[in-house]
């Protein structure tokens, strides 16, 4: 518990964490502070490449192992059936109609690559690392819960009088989906530090270590904005309930993940990332395809509970705790 | 200067479905159509704003297009296709252009 603290405490006080805290309160208290959209997706494409790449180059170190295989599968695996048990949560705690159920559900099936990349920033600062495959199996979780909310949502209009509308989902919502710009671009990234290895990596270092840091936290001053400004038009729509899912959750997902991790026996780094993926809400390819195939679903809802209270969650408390778990049970 | 009658149709619609509805308008005839990013707004769903969002999936588009006024309905009919379970405005108004060949 001591560890937990310390850690959390030393967590809260980082740049990273403030940086968040900054846009948050900034956007909170009306600030007209913003970062240009530009700028915003310019980071977004850096910080994605950057781990990617280094992600790749770590492979290259280990060797492409039986046990990427197994935590693709099992990171699979996790995003299909996650959502099941934000649905079943989502039912007992709220009284949110079935297709607005399925679409947060399938948001926490999902991943956060910003939290991802925030965990991952956090481990090599304590000297934790991880399996550089981890980034492969991010990328592998982002679409299998979109089918999980799809079917969930088909079943409840399905079986609730008066539900509305019906999911629209063809070849082309799933085309968009797998080759949506983020997991295009960390694949990508991933595959050239592949291909191209610690020499690869000494001609980019410069660009893709050194400001990394600085970048991510700008980056969260964004998410921050972004994040304050979407709780700020919410108000009202999520009562308690909601929050207290929105906490619990990523709580119940870390718990599988951290079995997911120990099951395949990876490092306590990996584990960390397994567990910070599996509580981490998506809030970027999962939007795009609910807003095509349930666009009945209210945006509003699953937005700010992903993006306003579960990532600062995860970022603030979530990680931490992550770390002090895994930290014990992994290195047992 | 000799002008001809003509539909203004503008269609404000989440970006997300910007190709879908694109699409469906070339295969209705349509010649050329012109799309404008939205900075923000109010609706049924509360006030939004394009800085608010994380990604382009929440934002939304303007997409206007002019064409002869016995192309309307077929036109609309497609769009309706598209748009029937969407958030979004359809707007149809009178307007004169100069050379009627072009649409």
């Amino acid at each position: 518990m001591d560890g937990f603290l310390a850690l959390a405490g030393s967590n809260l006080l980082s740049p990273v964490v403030l940086s968040f805290a900054l846009g948050l309160g900034a956007a909170l208290l009306r600030s007209d502070l913003s970062v240009p959209e530009a700028m915003a997706k310019a980071m977004s494409l850096y910080l994605l490449f950057a781990i990617g790449f280094k992600g790749g180059v770590a492979v290259t170190a280990h060797g492409v192992e039986l046990q990427l295989l197994q935590a693709v599968i099992a990171g699979i695996m996790l995003s299909l059936l996650l959502p099941l048990l934000a649905w079943a949560l989502l039912r007992v705690m709220s009284r949110l109609p079935a297709v607005d159920a399925a679409a947060v559900a399938g948001h926490y099936g999902s991943i956060s690559i910003v939290t991802f990349v925030a965990a991952s920033s956090l481990l090599t600062a304590r000297g934790m690392s991880a399996e550089g495959f981890m980034v492969a199996v991010a990328a592998a979780m982002e679409a299998p819960a979109i089918l999980t909310a799809l079917w969930l949502a088909a079943r409840g209009a399905r079986g609730a009088r008066g539900a509305r509308g019906t999911v629209r989902s063809d070849a082309r919502l799933w085309r968009e989906i797998m080759l949506n710009g983020s997991i295009v671009l960390l694949l990508g990234a991933f595959f050239i530090g592949l291909i191209t290895g610690e020499q690869g990596m000494a001609e980019v270092e410069g660009f893709l270590l050194v400001p990394f840091k600085g970048v991510l936290c700008l980056f969260l001053l964004d998410m921050g904005l972004v994040a304050g400004r979407g709780l700020r038009n919410s108000r009202g729509l999520l009562n308690l309930p909601l929050l207290a899912f929105g906490v619990l959750m990523p709580l119940l997902a870390s718990v599988c993940g951290l079995a997911a991790g120990l099951l395949i026996g990876l490092s306590p780094g990996g584990v960390v990332l397994m567990m910070v993926l599996a509580a981490s809400a998506s809030y970027i390819a999962v939007p795009a395809a609910m807003r095509v195939a349930l666009p009945e679903a209210n945006p509003a809802i699953y937005l700010s509970l992903s993006l306003g209270v579960t990532f600062p969650f995860n970022l603030v408390l979530g990680i931490p705790l992550y770390i002090a778990a895994a930290s014990r049970l992994a290195a047992g | 200067m000799q002008t001809h009658q003509a539909k203004r149709v503008e269609i404000i619609i989440e970006a997300p479905m910007e190709r879908r509805l694109t699409d469906i308008l070339e295969v209705a005839g349509v010649r050329g159509y012109t799309v404008t990013p939205v900075h923000g707004g109010s609706g049924r769903s509360g006030r939004w704003s394009r800085e608010g969002q994380v990604s382009a999936a929440g934002g939304m588009v303007a997409i206007l297009c002019i064409i002869r006024p016995e192309r309307l309905d077929h036109l609309l009919e497609a769009a309706f296709a598209v748009l029937e379970r969407h958030m979004g405005v359809v707007v149809v108004s009178d307007c004169e252009v100069l050379r009627a060949e072009r649409f």
